[in-house]
């Protein structure tokens, strides 16, 4: 076990890769690409799992890590590991692997090989964010990850595929610049790139502040983007658009909020502080925009990308509001999300290739059609509005009541007023999608409902969403051993208790040649 | 000491030469009827050769020959194998590509060997008349490939274009040399660096060095001195292209090395700032220029332009790391820049019927193979992690930070940023499907030989392994890194100077 254990995440890193290159190979006949993609996804997740299996809550640190050197000069080491936090975004990663091949299943037709090459080579980065250790090997996955989405973007755009997959690069692109400035000017100075040790060495106090307001806010703006934050946000709705639905219900959220937590509040605590104020007004901003527009759009994928950057926002809410439970159910809630989020693209795919459209006046009555569709629907809207019972509730709470009591009354109301909007245009999308007379578009098709593949997927997400809400004790442990209110966790790295004793000559060699 | 043979010092360039005058002897003697492309696999075979023999000479001490005229040093090998390698990837793609008919062949092939001598020498020149001697060479065989499509219209004009803005420039550099001379009464490169402290402030010096740089970076095709690249680069056929935007350069900037770091390290104050500036034009004036090109060469000679000021931002570093950065960076600008022209070359063809941007419009359909490493290219060109690319400007850029110019870091990254635009735009319009028109049209997918499967092999080979594992190629640059520097005590005392020397 304990070999398994020490090769854990370089399997869950491998697999997705090497699943690409046996796509690559294996000859593009039928559904053959399909039921390889299938069967990798299938394998990392089940890899994933051994994670949470063998997690052991009271020990801190990182588990599973592996510490290897890469590249001599610049020390750049292969040094991955999972904590509570991160733990369970990489079973999330894996779970969204098989639902991501079945939504593509029927609605990728042709170079399937392709598709699905870089599907996976897409999965192989989004893990390697997720557990990645030392920052340039961080930055080299995430730059990774632009790349297969920008192409498949490009190559399944439903309508102009290019642009809108232009616009989703340069808008990660560019802010990754002055990140990988910020990231090298921190090694000048060290001789690190190791998150752990420039932990230390940061929190030790041992640069001056000027610089490090500067390199604290390139880091919250590549990651700002990416989330995305409320003005940063141009590129969400057209990638929502355009991108197949397997990578859209990736594309936004937890990277940029995973690494908010870890690099942007994990390494610069104080300036993240200072920063946390206008992050709080500028989420709660886009917790109402986001809202607002999603009442208003014709387009369901855009209706879908402004609830999702009012949902995003009110994350960031909980991230940048400094209290232990607030942060907490943040990490929750990028679960719930990913898990909700997840379901709703399936099924509004599933709508998309059946009807060919995405205008939402075009549909009408569908329930009485397509009466699984309708009721999976159901039960995720719900989920997503925050309906207690489900997932979503459990994490909002979460995140309103700790900033209700722990930051600010005010800004807690106007979040939860976005709440109240949330349902608004939820219901009101299943209202004129579902409901009411059957429009010419749904009359004139005729009934085909989901297939067991679909329901294979959607009926597990339908209980995953209860069971998170009803039992969020299974998961809210282990992520909270991955969160610490801001200082604490410095002081407990600084005494040693959990910090691996190879770390110690490094550190002292970083500060020797400062 | 047992010294070396002097003809050991120069035997790549040795090989290289009978190679090429073998070359032209075959084809003068075969009867006019046969197909000249197996003297192709003659060249290419001599290159290898003469690959081999620059990695041989890496058991030689380090030293000079024909009275302190050229040099062996971890330095000129790391450029030889990267010169030849590249003459070797681009001979490859024109075996398959040149068209069968007369069209000169046996001659191409001839030049294109018979530049790489030019190429090696410079690099391995260590007296300025010496240096001239090589640059003419490689200069004067890359006119003529230029215009090797002499029956269109723009073949001419890149020759001609070439061929007088490049003797301007080595004219200039000419020049620089005669005032260097003058102020110093010799031409050998390490006397020179020992006497240039004590002339620090001649103005000759200073005219000679600044006039030397101006050459030197016509070559390189820095801003302001590019406005011959697009031109060229649209008028050559694609793969000399593949060999023009690469090799000569890599020997420029080993040139330039040798110039700035070898000859004249006590001017540090006064060449850095100035290529400093070089390199910020050079990047903004190559991407904005890029940004708005509607011809798939042009684009790519403007994002030569854009590569030549990310590689000078290496210089902006102290001594050694600046040294390795820019090596580091020549090789993996040569891996993806000769692998995207062998794709180019097989997507447009030798006559160039599909030359622009849209004429690549969802190739990943029509060939998935050529496609996808158009793609794989264009990623590294952008600097996506895990290619050669990534590393090159990593370590440029980090040569640049460490010694504290993080402007031009930041400046350097966010170009970086809008080159992704155009480049991306390529890929992306590759990566399209073509809307609605069935069969009509589309051209056939283009068929990959051997010789040009071995190119674009190598070509994607060299730019992972600079992006996956690049320590040992780094390891090989610092090394030469070390060895670009004066010997401390000159000519007098032959066997002190080697022993001195920094054990690479």
């Amino acid at each position: 076990m304990n070999a398994i254990n020490n090769s854990i995440l370089t399997l869950i890193l491998l697999v997705p890769l090497a699943g690409a290159v046996l796509v690559a190979l294996a000859p593009d006949r039928a559904k053959l690409p399909n039921w390889i993609a299938l069967l990798t996804a299938l394998v990392s997740f089940g890899l994933t799992l051994h994670l949470p299996a063998h997690f052991i809550l009271g020990q801190g640190g990182f588990q599973f890590a592996i510490n290897r050197p890469w590249i001599e000069n610049p020390a750049i080491f292969y040094h991955v590991g999972v904590d509570g936090l991160s733990l369970w975004l990489v079973v999330l990663t894996g779970l969204l692997a098989p639902v991501g091949v079945i939504a593509s299943w029927n609605a990728i037709t042709e170079r399937r090989k392709i598709f699905f090459v870089l599907f996976l080579l897409q999965q192989t980065a989004m893990f390697g964010v997720f557990i990645s250790l030392d920052l340039m090997l961080y930055y080299a996955f995430w730059e990774l990850s632009l790349v297969p989405m920008a192409i498949l973007i490009a190559m399944y755009g439903r309508k102009d595929g290019p642009k809108a997959a232009l616009k989703f690069f340069l808008f990660t692109f560019i802010p990754s610049a002055p990140l990988l400035v910020a990231i090298l000017w921190l090694y000048a100075k060290t001789g690190s790139f190791d998150f752990v040790t420039l932990q230390i060495l940061i929190a030790h106090g041992n640069f001056p502040a000027g610089p490090l307001f500067w390199i604290a806010l390139a880091f919250l703006l590549a990651f700002a983007v990416k989330v995305p934050v409320f003005p940063l946000h141009g590129w969400l709705a057209d990638t929502f658009s355009e991108a197949p639905v397997a990578l859209a219900m990736v594309v936004a959220g937890k990277l940029g909020l995973y690494s908010m937590l870890r690099f942007h509040i994990g390494l610069f605590p104080v300036q993240a502080g200072a920063a946390a104020p206008y992050l709080i007004a500028l989420a709660v901003i886009g917790i109402l925009y986001g809202a607002c527009l999603a009442l208003v759009q014709r387009d369901f994928w855009r209706l879908l990308a402004f609830a999702a950057l009012s949902h995003l926002s009110l994350i960031t809410l909980g991230i940048y509001g400094f209290t232990f439970t607030g942060s907490a159910g943040a990490v929750y809630q990028i679960l719930n999300h990913g898990v909700v989020d997840g379901a709703l693209f399936v099924l509004l795919g599933f709508l998309y290739d059946r009807y060919a459209t995405s205008q939402i006046a075009a549909y009408g009555g569908v329930a009485s059609k397509l009466p699984r569709t309708a009721t999976l629907f159901v039960i995720a809207s719900l989920a997503m509005i925050g309906l207690p019972m489900l997932n979503n509730f459990v994490g909002e709470f979460l995140i309103l009541s700790s900033t209700f009591t722990g930051v600010s009354r005010g800004w807690a109301i106007a979040a939860t007023l976005g709440v109240i909007l949330g349902a608004a245009y939820m219901l009101w999308l299943v209202q004129r999608l579902f409901y009411g007379p059957e429009s010419e578009l749904t009359a004139s098709k005729p009934a085909d409902d989901l297939h067991f593949r679909e329901l294979a997927v959607l009926w597990p997400l339908a209980v995953l969403m209860l069971v998170m809400g009803l039992a969020p004790s299974i998961w809210l442990p282990s992520i909270e051993t991955g969160i610490h209110p801001p200082g604490s966790k410095v002081i407990m790295v600084i005494q040693g208790s959990v910090l691996p004793r190879s770390i110690l000559p490094i550190s002292s060699q970083g500060e020797g040649q400062r | 000491m047992n010294p070396v043979p002097d003809i050991f010092r120069i035997l790549p360039e040795l090989i290289l030469t009978l190679t090429g005058v073998a070359v032209m002897f075959i084809d003068a003697s075969l009867p006019s009827g046969w197909p000249r492309r197996p003297l192709g696999w003659v060249a290419a075979i001599g290159t290898t050769l003469a690959l081999w023999a620059s990695l041989w000479q890496l058991s030689l001490p380090q030293g000079t020959a024909f009275f302190a005229t050229v040099e062996t040093s971890a330095f000129t090998i790391f450029f030889h194998v990267l010169i030849c390698g590249i003459v070797l990837v681009a001979l490859l793609l024109s075996l398959d590509t040149l068209p069968e008919d007369s069209h000169h062949q046996g001659e191409f092939y001839a030049l294109v060997v018979f530049g790489a001598v030019g190429m090696c020498l410079l690099t391995g020149a260590v007296e300025l008349l010496v240096v001239f001697i090589a640059l003419e060479i490689s200069s004067i065989s890359t006119y003529i490939l230029a215009g090797y499509r002499k029956n269109t219209g723009r073949g001419p004009e890149a020759a001609i274009k070439y061929f007088l803005l490049g003797s301007f420039a080595t004219a200039f550099l000419l020049y620089g040399v005669a005032l260097i001379f003058g102020a110093t009464g010799t031409t050998q490169i390490y006397e020179i660096a020992h006497l240039a402290p004590s002339a620090q402030n001649h103005a000759f010096v200073l005219a000679g060095m600044a006039l030397m740089l101006v050459g030197i970076l016509f070559k390189v095709s820095a801003a302001p001195f590019h406005v011959w690249t697009p031109d060229v680069y649209e008028g050559a056929p694609s793969p000399v292209v593949a060999l023009l935007s690469t090799a000569p350069k890599a020997a420029a900037f080993a040139l330039l090395m040798r110039v700035v770091y070898e000859m004249f390290p006590t001017l540090h104050g006064l060449w850095s700032p100035l290529l400093w500036i070089v390199a910020v034009l050079s990047m903004t004036v190559g991407n904005l220029a890029a940004l708005r090109q509607e011809n798939v060469k042009r684009m790519l000679a403007y994002s030569s332009i854009a590569h030549a000021g990310y590689l000078l931002a290496a210089f902006a570093g102290l001594g050694t790391s600046g040294i390795a950065a820019a090596s580091f960076y020549a090789a993996a600008y040569a891996a993806m820049n000769v692998g995207i022209f062998a794709v180019i070359t097989l997507v447009s063809g030798y006559d160039e019927k599909l030359p622009m941007i849209e004429d690549f419009r969802g190739l990943i359909y029509r060939s998935p193979l050529l496609g996808g490493l158009l793609i794989f290219f264009l990623a590294s060109l952008v600097g996506i992690p895990f290619t050669g690319g990534f590393f090159g400007k990593f370590y440029s850029f980090s040569a640049a930070v460490d010694s504290g110019a993080v402007a031009l870091a930041i400046i350097g990254l966010l170009n970086s940023g809008l080159a992704a635009a155009y480049y991306l735009r390529l890929a992306l319009v590759a990566a399209q499907r073509t809307p609605g028109k069935s069969g009509e049209e589309m051209a056939p997918a283009p068929q990959v030989g051997v010789a040009v499967g071995a190119a674009l092999f190598f070509a994607v080979a060299a730019t992972l392994i600079l992006g996956i594992v690049p320590g040992a190629v780094l390891r090989a640059a610092e090394a030469g890194a070390h060895t670009l520097q004066a010997p401390p005590v000159q000519s007098g005392v032959p066997g002190l100077s080697v022993a001195q020397q920094p054990n690479p």
